[in-house]
């Protein structure tokens, strides 16, 4: 495997309105730390990182000149200079799960980036399934990597993604081999803790290869048990075979201090099919992109998601479905409920290829807003080159229906119980998207207390 | 008892009710019937406690209590009960938790025990079956696809299951056919009691066939111009609202 691989897919997002004085301050520390990174014996590797670092010292931080970045503002993250987070021996208890109690299951914790081994288990998985981190799979599975790392993920075209190659250390690799069906939700939790005195930055790269015939669940919790800020800078690049079925799911309850860009990108081969559905509550900035490629024909992928935002929080949701093949299926439902001043994004596209043809394209994004000061910002957007194709999207903004607060109150149900009824009842059509039973209960769960926090 | 006094309400800065006088005694029934735009509705939700009906002068005394001073949570945690002319549909919201939440509120305000989820189906059943209601219905969400009759028989059977002691039936009649409106008769019928009190506001003298009122008031440009004894029903069904400045015989 070569270093200077080109990925898999060009995506479409320029870098224009580049900003290389932003650079120096994240690149400074890696001076210091670039030595120390596991695997540098790995050439494929360390020209990986070099690439990376190169790129993003030419382009910096994402500006809102970026079309892709006109809502989401990072310039507040240059002022903070960060450093990178030591690794942290905090004891963690109460590790956010989707299990019934006493029910374990595999599960990798991630604490601001590194692999706490103490806090993680692998039993209960099928023979053949690999569930292990990054930094461990360099000495073992060095090929398995160099062969799917940076595939998806392109540094050329976004500079966070260019940022986490040149950090690129940790996080969770898992490889489900041909054929596995695993049948426990796989658990990947993720801990910011950072520092009181300093802010603190980790840079997780994930990679999830259901091979084909395959099939697992991957439920990914992050959250925060400090009130330092941290920025966690997270690139997930997600392999589905033929015929394999992958669903993914993420929970983001980041602390206040928190800032939480994600960047994952999937490519789903023939007959495949990619779930994917981010629940945001947490998190003071957030950016959650999501690239879903059908790249075989007869392949299915639902992204979808719900955004509950209060306060001053700002939630970006940026995604991309990418119809390479014909007779692909992709579904968007997202909902979001935003309150007092905080701010939503929403951009979606839909790209149908040439020759992508009986294409069935589906997105759905509805905000409610509950204060004059929330914002929702859409941008939905469709690019089709093909002839015979069903596409279509949609975006509301709306308030709650004073005829059913009216109604509810005047049943004796008051007026805070009332707009958790009906908020709750708005998102659940976001939440049923998410096929196990177990999983959108405890996303519920979440949901509702959101919702007690209101009170 | 409750006793409207000089009740004067605005909407969107339009006087609609000019000065309306009422006393409802535990147990009776009164109707106020009244032509298009007379203030029928207005006063149902000024009763209830809608938002945007402001009462500009006057008072309504609800045993002992200032009605206008409370939320509509209170008003119906206190035995205030509007059953709505259009009832509204809440996606999403299943129609079992709505009854069940709003049992339970109200039942916390009065300082009784939450009912748990057998009890509540014990209840439910036994309402429903008494209002000819179907299970399916109470598993759909609140209102959603119910047909007009449907939908008054959700409105009747809250009213069973939460046992006012004061209920407004805001224009009940509307949208049902003869046999629908049978049923939601006997249903409201079923729930009269020497310690309930029933506001019954009808454009029609057709629903007193079935739900007889002990008076029957006019309610004509904001004010009651008459009042009387059920007879006074059929008189209006026979002469229409022309005596009463209504432009025409609605």
């Amino acid at each position: 495997m070569t270093a200077n691989h080109s990925p898999l897919h060009p995506m479409t997002y320029s870098t224009r309105g580049a900003d290389p004085a932003t650079a120096p301050a994240f690149l400074a520390p890696l001076d210091e730390v670039g030595a120390g990174l596991p695997g540098s014996g790995l050439s494929w590797l360390t020209d990986l990182r070099a690439a990376g670092r190169e790129r993003f010292a030419a382009v910096g931080l994402p500006t809102i000149r970026n079309e892709s970045w006109r809502y989401t503002n990072l310039r507040d993250l240059a002022k903070a200079s960060f450093q990178p987070a030591a690794p942290a021996a905090a004891v963690i208890d109460l590790l956010p799960t989707v299990r019934a109690e006493g029910q374990d299951g595999p599960r990798l914790v991630f604490v601001d980036g590194r692999f706490r081994a103490d806090l993680s288990s692998v039993e209960g998985l099928p023979p053949g399934v690999e569930l292990l981190s990054i930094a461990a799979a360099l000495n073992s599975h060095g090929d398995l990597l160099a062969d799917h790392i940076g595939r998806l993920a392109s540094a050329d075209d976004r500079p966070l993604v260019a940022l986490n190659s040149a950090y690129l250390a940790d996080g969770p690799v898992l490889h489900v081999p041909a054929g596995v069906q695993v049948e426990r939700p796989i658990e990947l939790v993720f801990v910011s803790v950072g520092s009181e005195a300093q802010a603190t930055s980790c840079h997780p790269r994930s990679l999830l290869i259901a091979e084909a015939g395959s099939k697992a669940v991957v439920v990914e919790h992050h959250v925060g048990r400090g009130t330092g800020t941290t920025l966690a800078n997270h690139v997930t690049e997600v392999f589905v075979g033929e015929g394999a079925t992958l669903h993914h799911y993420k929970s983001q309850r980041d602390g206040a201090g928190a800032i939480h860009l994600s960047h994952i990108a999937a490519t789903v081969a023939t007959g495949g099919c990619y779930d994917n559905f981010i629940l945001t509550t947490g998190a003071k900035l957030s950016r959650n992109e999501v690239v879903s490629r059908l790249d075989g024909t007869d392949a299915r992928t639902h992204v979808s998601g719900g955004y509950l935002v209060r306060g001053t929080q700002h939630a970006d949701t940026t995604t991309l479905i990418v119809h390479a093949q014909p007779n692909g299926i992709s579904r968007e439902v997202y909902k979001g409920v935003i309150d007092n001043t905080a701010r939503a994004v929403f951009q979606g596209k839909i790209t149908v290829c040439p020759g992508a043809q009986k294409t069935d394209g589906y997105q759905l994004n509805r905000a409610l807003l509950l204060s004059d000061g929330a914002e929702i910002d859409s941008k939905p957007e469709l690019e089709i080159h093909a002839d015979d194709v069903k596409c279509s999207h949609g975006c509301t903004a709306g308030e709650l229906d004073d005829d059913a607060l009216f109604y509810l109150r005047a049943r004796g149900i008051d007026r805070d119980t009332a707009q958790g009824l009906l908020i709750g009842a708005f998102l659940s059509e976001s939440l049923e998207e998410i096929a196990e039973e177990s999983i959108r209960d405890a996303f519920q769960g979440i949901v509702a207390g959101w919702l007690e926090e209101q009170k | 008892m409750i006793e409207i006094k000089n009740l004067h309400a605005t909407v969107d800065g339009k006087e609609i009710l000019k000065g309306v006088d009422l006393t409802i005694r535990p147990g009776e029934v009164h109707a106020i019937m009244g032509p298009n735009g007379a203030g029928k509705s207005t006063m149902s939700y000024v009763l209830a406690g809608r938002d945007g009906y402001e009462v500009t002068q006057g008072s309504v005394t609800y045993y002992g209590k200032d009605l206008l001073a409370m939320e509509p949570e209170e008003r119906a945690a206190e035995g205030v009960f509007l059953a709505f002319q259009y009832p509204v549909e809440i996606p999403g919201v299943g129609n079992t938790t709505f009854l069940k939440t709003a049992i339970n509120a109200i039942r916390k305000h009065r300082g009784e025990k939450e009912l748990d989820a057998m009890q509540f189906l014990k209840l439910i059943r036994e309402k429903t079956k008494a209002l000819g209601m179907s299970d399916e219905m109470l598993k759909r969400a609140v209102n959603v696809g119910f047909s007009g009759g449907e939908k008054k028989r959700n409105e009747t059977l809250q009213m069973a299951v939460l046992e006012p002691k004061f209920a407004i039936l805001d224009e009940t009649d509307s949208g049902l056919d003869i046999d629908a409106l049978k049923i939601v008769a006997e249903g409201v019928n079923a729930l009269r009691s020497p310690e309930r009190s029933m506001l019954v506001i009808t454009h029609y003298q057709r629903l007193l066939d079935y739900i007889v009122p002990d008076h029957v008031h006019v309610l004509a440009a904001g004010r009651i111009v008459k009042s009387g004894g059920k007879e006074l029903a059929l008189e209006l069904e026979k002469n229409g609202y022309r005596d009463f400045g209504a432009s025409e015989a609605a």
